[in-house]
């Protein structure tokens, strides 16, 4: 009989070693799966984790990588946060979209103005706008007892009726020929997000990422802040006996995370996205979540992750142009990802014990 | 030896790092009211739990009444005639004491035969108990009772008690021994483990001396002083606790009509607590667990905020503070409980300095830590306090309990406070590591702070305080001084029949 024995202190090498399983355990069932489908498992494995890289179209999808990856790092920084204090804003997705939509809105109303000001003030209001579509569960918990993990998901669906509302009214472009969605903000240069070195994808998300990763490490790992969220998270009583006022760190956490969230929108909207449109979700707040935690809810993991998920995301779009799999296949693989992730977890606080009954 | 009910030969436990249990042998006769002593560590728990059947010996032999005894888990332990008493009860709150009972039992009889033989069992032996009861309404005391009868109810051949006084007033534990000795004159072997020394002595009939796994001594432990006793745990000569050059100056500290709701449905409202504490001086709170200790050291510590003017340090008036701010002015309170309160049981011993004395040692400057003015600290701690681990880098749990205790009380203590409440500091501490927490807070009281000491241990509170007073039901007493203060009159204070009249004048 095969039976699971609680270990006596968590095992870092399982921490280490669980992400890389997991990888390894999506390859081998999603290859199956392919196999099951009739394509060639090696093909598909090859098309969505090499070929973006290395393979003939590199040249177009290289660059993809980090303008995918920046929105993912930047929302799962400021998740992996409130994570760690064990708060779990699920509603990234939501304040995403809202920063988005706030930060055009700064956009459209300076139109056509021409100013420095104008893409300083967007990043701001998108920022802003995150930050307040996460201060509604916060605020829900600390006076009514709600939890934020509903209260965060269902903002969601607010989130995205009023993208399309935005989209079919006030943001609707005039010269849009009726189509629904905003002035595209690529061609208003003072309020466009483009990439800063040709060839790279490197957008003004991506240098907020990079500066992102730095400072959520540091607050982490050597400010005052950040001991009292990680102590928060593994004993709230100690850390209320420290001086931690848990609605205090229930705003923080989800004040930052939805700040950096709206960030991520107000960069996509303003550059790939380009307008605001009724499907400017397209799921970045979510598959952050999977970023969060296969990067252990550290910085450097969340750099690795982020850039592992994008890669899905590039891979996938390739394997449906060329071996015309499904467009499932990007969320089936991220699906068994988180899946493959948390049931390995269970190696690092158990051990797999053979007793021989008698 | 040959008509002994239980035997050890040779028995040894090993866990990864650890010999739990090395070559350990004795036995317990019939009727015979057999103490397991030993520091923590030394390993009395591994030994009775091997007996129970919750863990299997490495090597070595045990015997039941003559026959071979390997329990594989407890219920073969029970069938076996082995009945254990935790220090930790498991009873439903919401059912009754039959329920309860009934639920521990292979084949339960018909309420009503059962309600019947506990109302005999109870009688027999004189441990009052309404079997119609729901436990939530018990006291601590009659919920042993519960766990007591549960076992007498399987007719034990060998009756295993782990530490079953910490819960008790003196007066429930005079009863509970009442209970013990008539039922080792029906010839019941028991197995008692305890760290009250005094105790021992003046109800046990033998005792084995365990330390660092292995059996050092068997005596009468009527044939010895407590401070004897002591010295065979640890391995040396007690060290005496020294009272001396304490002078007491002005108030410190003033609580005045501090009452505070319970925080949830298990914890106590605090009713009206007025208390004054001197520069010098240590006042003793006593009483039994759940009357509003843990709520007492959260409103002093900041972690419960109270109505204005009812906390003041020093004239100012510290009611709406944060914990912080009343480190800063110097109140510090280490809690109960080790891990997960007064520590964080993941993070490491450098860490856990951050708790509490970042700003008072400056470990953090900005908002920003200062690592290695941290470690320094946590070397420091480990260095005066004589913690032993590995290094400031272990984590807070990896520490036994002394250990961490003494990291916990030195934490503080260190920080030079002006006043300290501590709640339970040597609960489940060994002989050794208590004695040195008890004269460091001695020490610091010599300095010229003011302590105050909440703790169920009365040998404790009449060896450390000036001053007495019983917490019961949230309210507290009056304060006696210590001298001359009886523990027969301390155990009415704390029953409350007393202790309530005084509150209230």
């Amino acid at each position: 009989m095969i039976r699971l024995v609680p270990r006596t202190e968590n095992s870092a090498a399982w921490q280490l070693a669980t992400p890389l399983l997991a990888v390894l355990a999506t390859m081998v069932a999603g290859g199956t799966l392919f196999a099951i489908m009739g394509h060639d498992p090696f093909a598909a494995i090859r098309t969505i984790f090499w070929d973006p890289i290395f393979g003939a179209a590199s040249g177009y999808s290289r660059p993809q990588l980090l303008v995918k990856a920046a929105p993912l790092i930047l929302i799962a920084s400021g998740l992996a946060i409130g994570f760690r204090a064990g708060i779990w804003n699920i509603g990234a997705e939501g304040q995403y979209i809202i920063g988005g939509v706030t930060g055009a809105a700064v956009a459209l109303a300076a139109y056509p103005a021409e100013g420095m000001w104008i893409f300083p003030a967007m990043v701001l209001a998108g920022a802003l706008g995150g930050w307040a579509w996460g201060m509604v569960p916060a605020l829900l918990r600390n006076w009514f007892g709600a939890s934020e993990i509903l209260v965060s998901l269902m903002l969601v669906y607010v989130a995205q009726k009023v993208a399309a509302w935005m989209a079919f009214g006030p943001m609707k472009n005039p010269e849009g020929f009726g189509f629904p969605g905003s002035r595209n903000l690529q061609q208003y240069p003072a309020a466009a997000n483009p990439e800063l070195v040709a060839g790279t994808g490197a957008h003004w998300g991506v240098v907020a990422a990079a500066v992102a990763v730095l400072a959520t490490w540091f607050l982490m790992s050597r400010h005052i802040r950040g001991f009292h969220i990680r102590a928060a998270g593994l004993a709230p009583r100690a850390a209320r006996f420290a001086g931690v006022r848990p609605q205090t760190l229930v705003a923080f956490c989800l004040g930052l995370s939805g700040a950096l969230a709206g960030m991520a929108g107000l960069f996509e909207a303003a550059g790939p996205a380009g307008q605001i449109t009724d499907k400017f979700g397209t799921g970045y707040g979510f598959t952050a979540i999977i970023v969060a935690f296969l990067g252990r809810l550290h910085p450097v993991g969340i750099l690795l992750a982020g850039l592992l998920l994008a890669l899905t995301y590039i891979g996938g779009e390739l394997a449906q142009l060329t071996l015309q799999l499904p467009a499932a296949t990007v969320q089936v693989f991220q699906g068994m990802l988180l899946f493959f992730l948390l049931g390995f977890d269970l190696l690092t606080r158990f051990r797999i014990a053979r007793r021989i009954t008698a | 030896m040959a008509d002994a009910v239980f035997r050890a030969e040779g028995i040894g436990k090993s866990y990864p790092g650890v010999r739990a249990n090395d070559d350990v042998s004795f036995h317990v006769a019939p009727g015979e009211i057999h103490a397991l002593l030993g520091e923590n560590g030394a390993g009395k728990s591994t030994l009775v739990k091997m007996i129970y059947g919750l863990v299997q010996p490495d090597d070595g032999q045990m015997f039941l009444n003559g026959e071979s005894h390997r329990p594989g888990d407890p219920r073969a332990a029970r069938a076996a005639g082995v009945a254990m008493v935790f220090q930790h009860f498991s009873l439903f709150d919401a059912m009754t004491v039959a329920e309860n009972i009934a639920l521990g039992m292979e084949n339960p009889p018909p309420r009503r035969a059962l309600s019947a033989r506990i109302t005999k069992v109870s009688h027999d032996f004189g441990l009052p108990l309404d079997p119609a009861r729901r436990v939530v309404t018990l006291s601590a005391g009659e919920r042993q009772r519960v766990e007591i009868i549960r076992c007498l109810l399987q007719d034990p051949r060998l009756l295993i008690m782990d530490e079953p006084t910490s819960v008790l007033t003196p007066q429930e534990a005079e009863l509970l021994f009442e209970t013990l000795r008539k039922l080792a004159d029906r010839g019941t072997a028991i197995l008692y483990i305890s760290h009250k020394l005094e105790e021992i002595r003046s109800h046990c009939d033998s005792a084995t001396i365990l330390r660092h796994g292995c059996v050092v001594d068997s005596c009468d432990p009527r044939a010895h002083s407590a401070r004897e006793l002591a010295a065979m745990m640890v391995g040396g000569e007690m060290r005496r606790i020294d009272r001396s050059g304490r002078r007491t100056g002005p108030v410190l500290l003033e609580v005045s009509g501090l009452s505070l709701p319970a925080p949830n449905a298990e914890g106590t409202a605090l009713k009206s607590v007025n208390l004054t504490l001197r520069a010098g001086e240590i006042l003793g709170i006593g009483g039994v667990a759940g009357n509003g200790q843990d709520e007492l050291l959260a409103a002093l510590s900041g972690e419960m905020r109270s109505q204005p003017g009812a906390i003041t340090l020093e004239g100012r008036d510290l009611s709406a503070a944060s914990p912080q701010a009343r480190r800063v002015a110097g109140l510090l309170a280490a809690p109960e409980d080790r891990l997960g309160h007064a520590a964080v049981p993941d993070f490491s011993l450098t860490e856990n300095t951050l708790l509490t004395a970042g700003r008072r040692k400056s470990l953090v400057r900005r908002g920003l830590i200062d690592r290695g003015a941290a470690r320094a600290y946590a070397e420091e701690i480990i260095r005066v306090f004589d913690v032993r681990t590995p290094g400031p880098g272990t984590a807070a749990r990896a520490l036994s309990g002394g250990n961490l205790q003494k990291f916990v009380i030195g934490r503080e203590v260190l920080q030079s406070p002006r006043v300290l409440v501590v709640n339970q500091p040597t609960w489940g501490v060994d002989a050794g590591a208590a004695t040195a927490v008890r004269q460091s807070l001695l020490d610091l009281a010599r300095q010229g702070a003011g302590i105050i000491v909440i703790s169920q241990d009365l040998d404790e509170l009449l060896e450390l305080s000036d001053r007495f007073c019983a917490l019961n039901e949230g309210r507290l007493s009056d304060p006696r001084p210590t001298e001359n203060l009886g523990i027969d009159e301390i155990g009415l204070l704390l029953g409350g029949a007393h202790g309530m009249e005084v509150a209230q004048i």
